[in-house]
């Protein structure tokens, strides 16, 4: 199969005053816009925590194979798990299921047709972050409690 | 396909600085993207300083009094100076909007001003829209009727019909929304954008059209509509406070009704 060209090349071609050919720049984009705006920052950052929690299921699943596999095999994982680098992966994804889960309830809002006015967006997004970051220490509280 | 860099052609060198003439008090200045077909170099950012006492208060203004006194070879697009044209539509302090709707003392510091993001630079401020033209012609943007007029009157509306075109008709078709739209960039090509999504839901929403399952059939598609991942940046940076992401999620909405 071959790559379908992008048809936006044609207008790149131009002209300089004495008619010869010269190809036009491309407008600078990320370079200058202003990406930490709420809408697109948040936008990204979904993308984003939706493939880390992916990966961090293949983690979950490396638990559960581990248990299955004998207590030798459990306990190397337990204790990576419970290392200083596995606990801050923990944390990290705990946080990443978090906002994807609140974020992605705004999205199902959007696509039944709710929320669309920037100042809702800019409160739902708000809402999102404070709820992340509380819903994550909270599940971490209960999580240490249970342990210990 | 999304390439988050520029082209080697395309990236920005520093430029040139104009001074304000001595004796001037109340500076600002204006870093403004410069390109010229004929000088066979890449862009540049060119910095002029400007007396606000001697200047009148919008972006425009501005870069008008630079193209009388300072600099004639300053170019952009420019007609009515009140935010109904859209022609001098580009993007003040990284975000697009419309020069002459633009205050200067809403820039902390420098005036950053650049042409609308990720389209061909035909000179300096001016950017190539005919993709974005092409794009709106095959939406055809206008009515679509089989009934006939009633004789010598006109096609009448209801209220409330009339109601649903409110936040629709106000666009100038400036393209801040399509050219803020991070999903335009990497996917323009095919996919609409707002400006022409909001466009076509213009005559969807019209009671007067009677093409709408025809317009509905030509957006059913992965890229031409579906490439809306409401981001948002569209309703966030339209200069006239219209809502096209809204837009499209209605036209989303309807093509699940229709198939229930």
């Amino acid at each position: 199969m071959s790559i379908m060209k992008d048809n936006r090349e044609a207008t790149m071609a131009g002209r300089r005053s004495d008619g010869s050919a010269v190809k036009r720049p491309l407008s600078p984009h990320l370079q200058v816009y202003d990406m930490l705006q709420m809408t697109s920052a948040l936008s990204i950052s979904h993308r984003i925590t939706g493939i880390a929690w992916s990966f961090g299921v293949v983690l979950l699943v490396w638990w559960l194979v581990a248990a299955a596999g004998g207590p030798e095999a459990f306990a190397r994982v337990q204790w990576f798990m419970s290392s200083w680098l596995g606990l801050l992966g923990l944390f990290g994804m705990t946080a990443a299921a978090w906002f994807h889960t609140l974020n992605g309830v705004r999205h199902l809002a959007w696509d039944a047709g709710y929320g669309y006015d920037i100042p809702t967006t800019y409160r739902s997004g708000r809402m999102v972050l404070i709820g992340t970051a509380v819903l994550t220490v909270l599940t971490w509280v209960i999580a240490v409690i249970a342990w210990a | 396909m999304a390439t988050f860099t520029l082209p080697k052609n395309s990236t920005i060198q520093p430029g040139k600085t104009y001074k304000a003439e001595a004796g001037a008090t109340n500076l600002k200045s204006f870093k403004i993207y410069r390109w010229d077909p004929d000088s066979g170099e890449n862009p540049r950012t060119d910095t002029y300083e400007i007396d606000l006492d001697k200047c009148g208060p919008m972006v425009l203004d501005a870069l008008i009094k630079i193209k009388n006194e300072v600099d004639t070879t300053l170019t952009f697009r420019r007609s009515c100076r009140e935010g109904i044209c859209g022609s001098c539509s580009m993007n003040i302090d990284g975000l697009n909007t419309l020069a002459c709707l633009k205050p200067i003392e809403d820039s902390v510091g420098s005036v950053k001003i650049h042409p609308l993001p990720h389209l061909p630079v035909v000179k300096d401020l001016v950017p190539d829209l005919s993709q974005l033209y092409a794009q709106l012609r095959s939406v055809e943007p206008w009515l679509k009727s089989e009934t006939p007029p009633p004789p010598d009157a006109e096609r009448r509306q209801s209220k409330e019909e009339r109601v649903q075109l409110d936040g629709l008709w106000e666009c100038i078709l400036c393209f801040c929304c399509s050219t803020a739209c991070p999903s335009y960039w990497w996917n323009g090509d095919r996919y609409l954008g707002p400006a022409v999504l909001l466009q076509a839901y213009r005559w969807i929403a019209d009671s007067r059209d009677e093409a709408t399952g025809e317009r509905l059939d030509n957006l059913e598609d992965p890229f031409r509509l579906y490439r809306c991942h409401t981001i948002m940046n569209c309703s966030r940076t339209c200069p006239k406070g219209l809502n096209p992401a809204a837009a499209i999620g209605k036209i989303k909405q309807m093509m699940v009704e229709r198939q229930s």
